[in-house]
C-alpha cells in the first residue's frame, strides 16, 4: 500500500544536509511510503525572521502551509527540527488569533485555513515505520548510541506536545527497537552552538564540545540526531571540537533515519552515510 | 394596626451634615401607620436609647425604625433597647442612613429625598416583621482534632487544658508529624525532637485527650455543637493491651528492606515497625501491604517472637462513631518530591534531594546518625548545593506561592552542614530571601557571615551528574547574569509545600472550602484566621497554607481558645435568620411539591426531606424541611425554589416586596 504524505525538506536538505533528505526519501520509499514535497516551497525564515520582523517570520511559514493546504496534503513531513519549529509555532500563533491569520493571508496573498497537520520526523517514525519496524530488522544497530535531541525539536512543550522538554525518550525507544542500546546521558538537549557555526565557532566548539565529551565518556558509539543544523556542528566542526576537548573523538554523529534505515538493510551510499566528515565505519 | 416608631439619627455632623433630618422625621410621621418619629444627635447614645425605650412603653409601638448607621455596627444595639422596653427584638429594624446616603452623597435636596426614601422601606417592612426568638442548640463538649502533628498537638493540649474532652486522630502510626523528622529548629537551633517529644508524651497521657492513632475520618455529620464523626481505626494487627513495646517483633522480621517513611525513603524500615524509637504510642503496627504474611501467606516470624503473644493477624478495621461538637483540623503539609523537577532529572540523581530528606541526614535520629553523608555512596559531601524556591514562585510549575519555610530552612541547612563539616563547600542559590520574622533575618545573615555559606542570587537552570559530580547549572543575577557552573558533591532542592495528600477529600467531607491547590480557606482572610465557613470547624497550621513552627503553635493555641469558647456555653444561641419551609393548613400542608432542588442547591446540607403523615400515620407528602441548627440563613434554597415555598425568617418574600413596593409606590 502506498501512502501520500506531504514533504517540506527545507534550505538545508537541498543543500549542505542532503544526506539526511537523502535517508528519509530512502526509507519512507523502503517501506512503501509516498513523499509529494510542496511545490514552489520557500525557506522557513528559520533563526533570522523571527528575531528581525515578527509578520515576516510568520509568513514565510504560513506561504508552504498555505502551499501544502492548495495542494491537499493534510499531513506534512518537516523532517529539519528548526523548520518544523517554525512551522508549529506559526500554526500556534496564527490558530489562536483569527484577526492575525487573515492579516498575515493578505500579506502572502493566499487564503490559510491553518488545517495542515505538521509532523517531526521522529513522529512520522513512530506513525509510519514503527509499527512495521521489528519485522523489518535486517541488520540490528547494535552499538551503544547517545540520542542528541538540541533545542528545537521537543521546545516549547506549550506549543509543540511533543515527548517531555528535559530528558525526552523518543528516539532513545525508537533506537532501542532498532537493536541499538540507547545510553543515559546527560546532555540531550543542551544547546549545539546553532548558527553560531558561522560567525562564532569558538563558542561552537565548547557548546558542542561538552556534547561530543560526554557522549564519548559515556561510552557511546554514534551521536544520533534529527536536526541537520545538529549535526554540522557535531560532524562537520569536530575538528575545533577536538582542539577544544584536548582529545580526539570520532564517535560519527548519524541521523536516526540513516541509522534505522542502516538497521532494515539499505545501502549506506543511498543513505548518504559517506557524506559525513567524522567517518562512519558501522 | 401596626404602631411604627422611627427614630432619625444625627450621628453628629455625619448625618446631620449632609440630611436634613428633621425632614426625614416630618415626612416619616406622616407614613401611614407611623405612631411617633423623632429626630436626634446621637441615637446610640443611653439618652438616645430612652427615647426608644419611653416611646415604646407610652406610645405603644408594635414596631421600630432606626435611621442612622450600618445594622453591622449597632443593630445588636438597638435590638438590646427594644427588648428591654418589652418589644420583640426582631421588631426592630435600621435603615442605614450613614453608609448608604450621608456619607456617599452631597448635602442637597435629593440627598434627603433619598433618606426619606430609605427610611419608607424598612417601615414598609417592619410592619411585615413577625417576632422571632434566637436558636438554641445544644453543645457536645468534645473536640476531634485531625492530625497529630505539632498543631494538632498543641490544638489538643490547649484545649484539654481547659478541662474539656479532646479526641485525637492521627492517620499515621505515630503522633509527632513532621515535626518529629526535623533535625534542629530555626532561628534558635534547639533540637526538635527535645521539645516536641514532651509534648507527645503529655498528648499520651493527658486524662482529657483520647488519642487514636492510625485512624481516620470516614464520614461527618450533624452541625456545630452536635457533629458526628465516624472514625475507622484501621487495623495494627497487634493487640495494644497485651503489647509491651519491647520491639523484638521489629528485629526478627525478615522483610526489612522497605522505604521508611520516617526518614523520608532515605532508611529502611520493617514490615512490623514503629516509625521511630520516640514515637507516641510506642507499639508497632503491621503494614500489610508489606507483610509477607499478608502478601504470601507465610512467616509469622512476629507472632512466634512475641513475649506476650500480641500479634493479631485476624484484626480488622473498626469502624466508630463519636459525637464531637467541634472539629479542628490540623492535618499539615506534603513537600514536592524531587521527580517533579525534569530539569534536575526527575529525581533519577540519588544525591539530590529533598530539604526533608537533609533534616533527616541532618537530624541524631536519622539514618547516618546526624553524619551528613550523601546517599548514593555514604561519602561526606566536600561541596554542596542549595536551591531555594524549587518549584514554589514558579508559575510554570503550577506552584506559583510562596512556600515560607524555605528560605529559612535552607539557611539553617547550609548552617548545619558548616557546622558538620569544617572545610566543606556550601551554595545557596535564591531568588529573593524571605526572613520576615523574629531574629529570622539575624539568622540569615549569621549563616552567611559566620558560617561562610555562599549565597547566590539566580535560579538554577539545570543540574546533571558527570563523573560522580553533580554539575549545577545556574546564574547570578547580581553579577550581570553571568553563567555560574558548580560541580557539586550533592544538591538539596528547598523543594515546594503542598497540600497533604487526601486533603481534597477531606474537605469535602467536612464541607470547608479549599483553594486551587487544596489547601484548606479559613472564613476571613485577616479576621477569621482559624475558623473556616463551616460553624464549628477550625483549621490550624499548614492544612492551610505552608507554615513555620511557631505560627502553627499560635494558630493551634487560638483554634483552642475558640473551642473552649463554644464549649464555655450548655446551648448555643443563633440568630433566627434562617430558611424556612412553610406548613398550610389541610389539604395542603405545604406549597412544597418535594421537588427537592432546594437539597442540591444547599452548600450546607441543610435540608432534609420530611414525611408528612396523618393520624394513621399514611404518608400524605413529602416535602423539605431545613434543619434550623444547620441552616446558615445564605438564601440559595430560596432562590432555586420554583413554588416560592421557602422563606428566610426576617426577609421574607412579602418583606422585600414591600420594601420595593414602598419606593416605587412614591
Amino acid at each position: 500500500m502506498t501512502m501520500a504524505l506531504g514533504f517540506y525538506p527545507g534550505c538545508s536538505l537541498k543543500g549542505s544536509s542532503r544526506e539526511y533528505s537523502e535517508s528519509v526519501l530512502a526509507l519512507a520509499k523502503a517501506f512503501g511510503i509516498e513523499l509529494t514535497e510542496i511545490n514552489d516551497w520557500n525557506c522557513c525564515g528559520a533563526t533570522a525572521a523571527h528575531n528581525l520582523n515578527r509578520n515576516l517570520s510568520l509568513a514565510l511559514p504560513a506561504r508552504v502551509l498555505a502551499l501544502a493546504e492548495k495542494q491537499s496534503l493534510e499531513e506534512v513531513l518537516v523532517p529539519c527540527a528548526a523548520c518544523y519549529s517554525r512551522l508549529a509555532a506559526t500554526l500556534h500563533d496564527l490558530n489562536r488569533d483569527e484577526a492575525i491569520k487573515s492579516g498575515i493571508s493578505e500579506l502572502i496573498g493566499m487564503e490559510l485555513k491553518g488545517s495542515v497537520h505538521i509532523i517531526n520526523i521522529i513522529q512520522f517514525l513512530d506513525k509510519y515505520i514503527c509499527p512495521l519496524l521489528e519485522n523489518r530488522i535486517i541488520k540490528p544497530f547494535s552499538k551503544k548510541v547517545a540520542c542528541y535531541y538540541g533545542c528545537l525539536l521537543v521546545r516549547p512543550h506549550s506549543v509543540l506536545h511533543f515527548d517531555r522538554e528535559e530528558e525526552p525518550q523518543s528516539m532513545d525507544v525508537l533506537m532501542a527497537k532498532a537493536g541499538a542500546t540507547p545510553v543515559d546521558w546527560s546532555f540531550k538537549t543542551e544547546c549545539c552552538g546553532a548558527g553560531l557555526s558561522v560567525s562564532r565557532t569558538k563558542t561552537v566548539a565548547r557548546l558542542s564540545g561538552k556534547i561530543v565529551m560526554d557522549a564519548t565518556e559515556r561510552g557511546a558509539e554514534a551521536l544520533i540526531v534529527a536536526c541537520p543544523m545538529c549535526h554540522s556542528n557535531l560532524d562537520m566542526r569536530r575538528g575545533d571540537i577536538n582542539r577544544y576537548n584536548g582529545i580526539k573523538s570520532s564517535v560519527p554523529v548519524l541521523y536516526i533515519t540513516q541509522a534505522l534505515g542502516l538497521a532494515v538493510g539499505l545501502d549506506p551510499v543511498d543513505l548518504g552515510v559517506q557524506r559525513h566528515f567524522v567517518n562512519v565505519e558501522i | 394596626m401596626a404602631r411604627i416608631g422611627v427614630f432619625i439619627c444625627h450621628c453628629g455632623e455625619n448625618i446631620g451634615a449632609t440630611v436634613d433630618c428633621e425632614k426625614v422625621a416630618m415626612a416619616a410621621s406622616e407614613y401611614d401607620g407611623v405612631a411617633y418619629s423623632i429626630d436626634y444627635k446621637y441615637m446610640c447614645s443611653d439618652p438616645g436609647q430612652n427615647l426608644i425605650r419611653q416611646a415604646i412603653k407610652e406610645k405603644e409601638l408594635t414596631g421600630v425604625v432606626v435611621a442612622a448607621c450600618s445594622p453591622r455596627m449597632h443593630e445588636p444595639t438597638f435590638r438590646r433597647a427594644c427588648n428591654e422596653a418589652g418589644l420583640n427584638p426582631y421588631l426592630c429594624e435600621m435603615a442605614n442612613l450613614r453608609e448608604h446616603c450621608s456619607w456617599v452623597h452631597e448635602k442637597n435636596e435629593a440627598t434627603t429625598e433619598k433618606a426619606i426614601d430609605l427610611v419608607r422601606m424598612l417601615v414598609e417592612k417592619v410592619k411585615r416583621n413577625h417576632p422571632l426568638s434566637s436558636i438554641k442548640v445544644p453543645v457536645t463538649k468534645t473536640a476531634l482534632v485531625i492530625g497529630g502533628g505539632i498543631s494538632g498537638i498543641q490544638a489538643s493540649l490547649d484545649i484539654a487544658n481547659t478541662g474539656h474532652k479532646v479526641v485525637l486522630i492521627e492517620r499515621e502510626p505515630s503522633i509527632g508529624g513532621h515535626m518529629s523528622q526535623l533535625s534542629e529548629t530555626f532561628p534558635t537551633l534547639d533540637c526538635s525532637q527535645c521539645i516536641l517529644t514532651p509534648r507527645m508524651v503529655e498528648v499520651a497521657q493527658h486524662p482529657n485527650i483520647t488519642l487514636l492513632t492510625y485512624a481516620e475520618l470516614e464520614s461527618i455529620e450533624g452541625f456545630i455543637g452536635n457533629f458526628k464523626a465516624r472514625i475507622r481505626k484501621k487495623a495494627k494487627s497487634i493487640d495494644e493491651k497485651l503489647c509491651t513495646g519491647c520491639g523484638l517483633c521489629t528485629t526478627k522480621c525478615p522483610n526489612k528492606k522497605i522505604p521508611g517513611e520516617f526518614n523520608a525513603g532515605l532508611g529502611n524500615r520493617t514490615a512490623i515497625y514503629v516509625p521511630f524509637p520516640q514515637a507516641v504510642p510506642n507499639k508497632p503496627v503491621i503494614d500489610k501491604l508489606n507483610c509477607t504474611y499478608y502478601t504470601k501467606g507465610k512467616c509469622r516470624v512476629c507472632e512466634k517472637v512475641c513475649p506476650t503473644q500480641a500479634i493479631r493477624f485476624d484484626q480488622e478495621d473498626e469502624i466508630i462513631d463519636i459525637p464531637v461538637g467541634a472539629v479542628v483540623l490540623a492535618t499539615g503539609f506534603a513537600v514536592r518530591g524531587t521527580d517533579f523537577f525534569p530539569e534536575y532529572g526527575y529525581g533519577k540523581h540519588p544525591d539530590i534531594i529533598t530539604g526533608l530528606q537533609f533534616e533527616r541526614l541532618a537530624s541524631a535520629s536519622g539514618p547516618t546518625l546526624g553524619e551528613i553523608r550523601r546517599p548514593s555512596d555514604g561519602k561526606i559531601p566536600g561541596k554542596i548545593v542549595f536551591v531555594a524556591c524549587a518549584g514554589s514562585r514558579d508559575p510554570a510549575k503550577g506552584i506559583p506561592y510562596c512556600s515560607k519555610i524555605c528560605c529559612m530552612y535552607t539557611a539553617k541547612h547550609a548552617m548545619l552542614y558548616q557546622h558538620k563539616v569544617h572545610d566543606g563547600e556550601s551554595y545557596v542559590f535564591y531568588m529573593d530571601i524571605r526572613a520576615a520574622g523574629r531574629n529570622y533575618e539575624e539568622f540569615v545573615r549569621r549563616a552567611i557571615e559566620e558560617d561562610g555559606v555562599n549565597y547566590i542570587r539566580g535560579r538554577v537552570s539545570r543540574i546533571y551528574e558527570k563523573q560522580g559530580k553533580l554539575i549545577v547549572k545556574g546564574a547570578d543575577t547580581l553579577l550581570g547574569g553571568m553563567p555560574v557552573e558548580i560541580e557539586a558533591d550533592m544538591v538539596v532542592l528547598a523543594t515546594a509545600g503542598i497540600a497533604n495528600e487526601g486533603s481534597e477529600v477531606l474537605a469535602q467531607k467536612m464541607h470547608v472550602s479549599y483553594d486551587q491547590y487544596h489547601f484548606f480557606t479559613e472564613a476571613h482572610p485577616k479576621l477569621k484566621p482559624v475558623e473556616t465557613n463551616t460553624a464549628g470547624i477550625f483549621l490550624v497550621g499548614a492544612c492551610q497554607a505552608p507554615r513555620d513552627i511557631p505560627e502553627s503553635v499560635g494558630q493551634a493555641s487560638g483554634a483552642a481558645a475558640k473551642v473552649a469558647a463554644l464549649f464555655s456555653q450548655n446551648e448555643l444561641t443563633r440568630e433566627p435568620v434562617i430558611a424556612v419551609v412553610n406548613r398550610s393548613a389541610p389539604p395542603m400542608y405545604s406549597t412544597c411539591a418535594g421537588c427537592f432542588m432546594c437539597v442540591s442547591a444547599c452548600p450546607y446540607q441543610a435540608i432534609e426531606k420530611e414525611e408528612l403523615t396523618d393520624r394513621k400515620g399514611q404518608l400524605i407528602k413529602t416535602v423539605a424541611r431545613v434543619n434550623p441548627g444547620l441552616c446558615q440563613g445564605c438564601g440559595t434554597c430560596v432562590a432555586f425554589c420554583r413554588s416560592k415555598s421557602i422563606d428566610i425568617q426576617g426577609y421574607t418574600h412579602e418583606q422585600m416586596v414591600s420594601e420595593v413596593m414602598a419606593l416605587l409606590n412614591n
